[in-house]
């Protein structure tokens, strides 16, 4: 950048959060979302905002586990908790170094669960909480399961194929979701 | 590879949060905001910037005063056409008045997208009200005009006739009029539009990100808007969040506006687009009013048809008379009348303005045709689908010339299809000859159901052309680009499929990049269904020219000739020795003799690298040959090649509260060979998705101030899964003649004729005409008080004798249901 100068032109309160198991401390202006903060400044542009009044999903993060949108919450409120985005759904498995798709991010891919991909990240998070409640879904139940996320490309046929696919995949793997 | 369902080599990427959609992009860049007119029609008195000037953060505030050179002029009318003798378009910032609410008035630039809204908050501007013009209603009445440059508020009139329609219509042994409606919807991308421009003070250039649908198209709008050469602009379209049509538009104002201002400020800025920006400010489509006249015989068959029809295209055109065009000459389907004449009125009103949204006024063709093919139908007490087969375009018909000019200027001219055969299969799927005794059963349950048909055909693969270039490395890696961009086709894999195909090489080898004018910068843009058709075709001439080369430079090299070798698994080989053979990544070194070696591969082709024997006499690279193996091909068609599809459907609705369920939806679609049928099947879901939005959901509510009063995601109602009932698909595969893939584009076709096929169904449940779409359960409910009070006529289910030839006109539709 040229010769504009950046300064800090709001307050700033020190929040801790831990997010995909790592632990980042930084100082946010208390209006800052939690979208944001995860976005521009942790930098992990993998969580969406598409419509920042919580209605499409894109935004959903786990929090403490379960599925909220993270462009209604503030990133001051996630002080002390613990956050897990797309980027964090992948785990090394058997004490691998790499990790492996999850359950839920492998169904995605072989069922051709998105076209665009950019409600996608919504829709893994809040399938793989789900699938944690219930693992074993009818198709009915998968249906209701994703019918609070917005996707304007799939027509969701192939996301409730996933849904019930992740299911096999999990329990194929002999683990969870 | 073609052919089969290939996993999307996209995914791995976009299921892990690696994608890098715009905003992902430019995390250090300045932030743009815009103040937007409340108003939808006001002059601008003043424009007080004081109280946000001095926001610690606040950059830059520009208004149209501050705008230069052409970047204060007229945004550019992208498409002219003779007959849209009044065109407007707007203002990258307003200037003097503004003809929408939403349209930008003022422009900030801040360190922070939280400052920059701060400022705008305190942007202070003065309007005078002017009278407003909203619906098409009162545009026609034109008591108020949206531009004084536009009398009567037309923008456009367009005729086109074949035959002697008046004549046919008279002569006819029946007659039927109908008026209909259809209201607005949007494309309504998951992610909205949005801008990022980086400025090179040494080298005067821009790199430009934009979420579009045509980088090549917004790269020259761009290099024209700054005054800039063409060579110091690259526009690249990254990721994009679905398109659906809205962002073939260019240039949006932003995208002249973040560019000028990086250059201004020597700095990065980036803009993207809120939800609400995206309702008031991008467009919208579909809104008209349609009067039609059909005349008949006793079989059904059209014998003349004459279609009037009045298109909101809102407050300007820069996307000219596209839409409604498609309207007038798609309307035809798969059917052909003895005598055609549209006539249509793009009007303005003071709303956002119309372009394309998948389907691109088809959607409002079918609704016309088919709502006129089931009265007929009824009128005559024939079954539906009897009159549609009555009036199908046969297999041997087939080229078939309506006679008219499609959008792209050139013939309208179906090429391939077999609607005899489509119709069959739907039929089957849906059970059509079982569906009246599962009514019975229905009805004697207390319950309501309904059966609806619509057929359409889609233009798709339209020109002018689109250009692939291939270029294999000497690691064998296959790189493929081409200029039109993605928004979520699955481009990277089925253009991959094609060239692993024709090369004869692994797919993971192939990487294909699209909408990157670094990369390639000829290039027309995603939009009518033609990305697989055009690029497809362009990309697959180019492999066979790299091909051609390969085996060219291998068969020297093996001394055998060209035509006995076959590339299999990326190894030439002679055809039936596979012992003899040559990898094509040594193919690649081979291809570009060099001085000096970067690895060990490249000694091979390094000046004393040769044993043997050399010609001394042949320079290095031969006559006519270029370094490298690379090869270029562009695809021009002659003309479109038509997709064509049928769908049907069984709503029940509730007798009580008139809720309306889609408890089956079945499709029949053809678009040629289908590359991927995996990525076909996709597009045909989302597409019947957001048709079942258009016709159950979604519409813009405009109150007569010009305010939009659902423009956020919980008022305007787009489906969720909830919504959208299971979709069952079959396909026909008729080849397309006018390509060597044979493939047709399948990209809107799920969008097409869904609104058609709810209204059929729902009045075959009701058993009153439905003549306006979207129709959600309280006007369903309204209607039914309105037949009960004798407002709306019954269907006459044919009730009136075949042996009658009396020639009547029926008004079978007087009463719109909104």
């Amino acid at each position: 950048m040229s010769e504009i100068l950046r300064t800090d032109v709001e307050p700033l309160v020190e929040i801790t959060m831990r997010v995909n198991g790592v632990k980042h401390t930084a100082g946010v202006p208390t209006r800052r979302l939690l979208s944001d903060f995860l976005r521009h400044e942790l930098r992990l542009t993998g969580t969406h905002v598409g419509c920042e009044h919580g209605v499409c999903g894109a935004c959903t993060v786990l929090f403490d586990g379960a599925p909220m949108r993270s462009c209604l919450m503030f990133a001051v409120t996630a002080q002390d908790h613990e956050i897990t985005t797309v980027e964090g759904l992948a785990q090394p498995v058997n004490g691998a170094e790499t990790p492996t798709m999850s359950p839920v991010q492998q169904a995605f891919i072989e069922c051709h669960g998105l076209q665009c991909g950019f409600c996608t990240p919504g829709f893994l998070t809040t399938i793989t909480a789900y699938l944690k409640e219930n693992p074993d879904p009818t198709e009915t139940e998968a249906r209701e399961a994703i019918s609070g996320n917005l996707c304007r490309c799939t027509g969701y046929q192939n996301i409730v194929k996933s849904v019930l696919r992740a299911a096999e995949i999990a329990n194929e793997r002999g683990d969870s979701a | 590879m073609f052919g089969a369902p290939v996993q999307r080599r996209e995914d791995p990427r976009l299921v892990s949060g690696n994608g890098r959609y715009l905003d992902d992009l430019g995390q250090d860049a300045l932030a743009a905001a815009f103040v937007r007119s409340p108003y939808a029609h006001a002059r601008i008195l003043d424009i007080d910037v004081t109280d946000a000037i001095d926001i610690p953060g606040v950059i830059a505030i520009y208004t149209h005063e501050d705008l230069d050179g052409k970047t204060a002029e007229r945004l550019p009318l992208l498409i002219p056409h003779p007959d849209l003798t009044n065109p407007m378009t707007g203002y990258c910032l307003s200037r003097e008045v503004v003809k929408h609410v939403g349209e930008a008035v003022a422009m900030v630039v801040a360190t922070d997208r939280y400052v920059a809204e701060d400022a705008c908050e305190r942007i202070k501007v003065d309007y005078e009200q002017l009278p407003v013009v909203v619906g098409l209603e009162k545009s026609r009445a034109a008591e108020v005009l949206v531009h004084a440059e536009a009398p009567g508020n037309i923008a456009a009139h367009m005729v086109q006739e074949v035959g002697d329609t008046a004549a046919a219509i008279a002569a006819a042994p029946h007659r039927l009029t109908l008026s209909l409606q259809i209201e607005r919807s949007a494309s309504m991308p998951m992610e909205g539009r949005g801008v990022y421009a980086r400025w090179d003070s040494d080298e005067q250039s821009i790199r430009l990100y934009s979420s579009t649908q045509t980088s090549t198209g917004v790269r020259a709008a761009v290099a024209a808007k700054l005054g800039m050469p063409l060579a110091k602009v690259e526009c690249i379209a990254p990721d994009v969040g679905g398109g659906f049509g809205v962002k073939i538009v260019h240039p949006w104002p932003e995208e002249v506006l973040i560019p000028w201002a990086a250059r201004r400020l020597d700095a990065e800025v980036k803009w993207v687009e809120d939800r609400r920006e995206h309702f008031i400010s991008s467009a919208h489509e579909r809104a008209q009013l349609q009067d039609i006249e059909v005349g008949f015989d006793d079989a059904g068959r059209v014998l003349g048809l004459s279609v009037k029809f009045w298109h909101d295209n809102g407050a300007y055109t820069p996307y000219g008379i596209i839409v409604p065009i498609i309207t007038s000459t798609q309307l035809l389907g798969p059917y052909k009348p003895g005598a055609y004449r549209v006539e249509f009125f793009s009007m303005y009103t003071n709303t956002v303005m119309v372009t394309p949204y998948r389907g691109a006024g088809r959607p409002q063709g079918v609704f016309a045709m088919e709502r006129t093919m089931d009265a007929i139908a009824d009128y005559l007490g024939l079954d539906r689908t009897d009159v549609r087969s009555a009036n199908f375009i046969q297999v041997e018909d087939m080229p078939y010339d309506h006679g008219l000019l499609f959008q792209d200027g050139r013939p309208l001219m179906y090429d391939s299809g077999d609607f005899p055969a489509s119709l069959a299969k739907l039929k089957e799927l849906v059970g059509w000859d079982d569906f009246a005794a599962y009514r019975t059963q229905a009805v004697a349950e207390g319950r309501r159901v309904g059966l609806g048909i619509g057929c359409y055909v889609e233009g798709t693969g339209v020109g002018p052309y689109e250009g692939g270039h291939i270029q294999i490395e000497t690691s064998g890696r296959v790189n493929v680009s081409t200029g039109l961009t993605s928004q979520g086709q699955g481009h990277q894999t089925v253009f991959a499929q094609i060239v692993a195909d024709e090369l004869g090489v692994p797919i993971e080898d192939v990487f294909v990049t699209t909408g990157d004018t670094r990369r390639f910068g000829y290039a027309v843009g995603t939009f009518a269904s033609r990305a697989a058709v055009i690029s497809g075709n362009a990309i697959a001439l180019a492999a066979r020219s790299v091909r051609e080369k390969a085996l060219r430079i291998a068969g020297e090299a093996l001394e055998v000739d060209p035509g006995d070798l076959e590339i299999i698994d990326g190894i030439v080989r002679v055809k039936g020795d596979p012992e003899s053979s040559i990898a094509l990544a040594t193919v690649a070194v081979m291809s570009n003799p060099l001085r000096y070696a970067f690895d060990e591969s490249a000694q091979a082709a390094t000046q004393f690298a040769h044993t043997g024997a050399m010609d001394y006499s042949k320079p290095p690279v031969a006559d006519g040959e270029e370094p490298g193996l690379e090869g270029k091909g562009y695809y021009s068609p002659t003309r479109a090649t038509f997709a064509n599809g049928m769908h049907a459907a069984i709503v029940e609705t509730d007798p009580q509260t008139a809720e309306i369920k889609i408890l089956r939806y079945c499709v029949i679609h053809d678009c040629g060979r289908m590359i991927n049928p995996m990525i076909v099947e996709g597009q045909v879901h989302g597409g019947v998705a957001q048709g079942v939005g258009g016709a159950l959901y979604e519409r813009m509510v405009y109150d007569d101030a010009g305010q939009l009063l659902n423009a956020s995601f919980m008022d305007f109602l787009m489906p969720y899964a909830s919504e959208v009932p299971h979709i069952e698909t079959d396909h026909l595969e008729t080849p397309s003649p006018l390509n060597s893939l044979g493939i047709k584009g399948a990209g809107e076709a799920g969008t097409i004729p869904v609104s058609a096929v709810i209204a059929s169904a729902i009045e075959d449940a009701e058993g009153f005409p439905i003549t306006s779409m979207p129709i959600s359960p309280d006007e369903l409910w309204n209607l039914r008080r309105q037949h009960a009070d004798g407002l709306i006529p019954d269907l006459r289910r044919g009730s009136r004798t075949m042996a009658t030839t009396t020639r009547a006109t029926t008004n079978a539709t007087t009463t719109p249901n909104a």
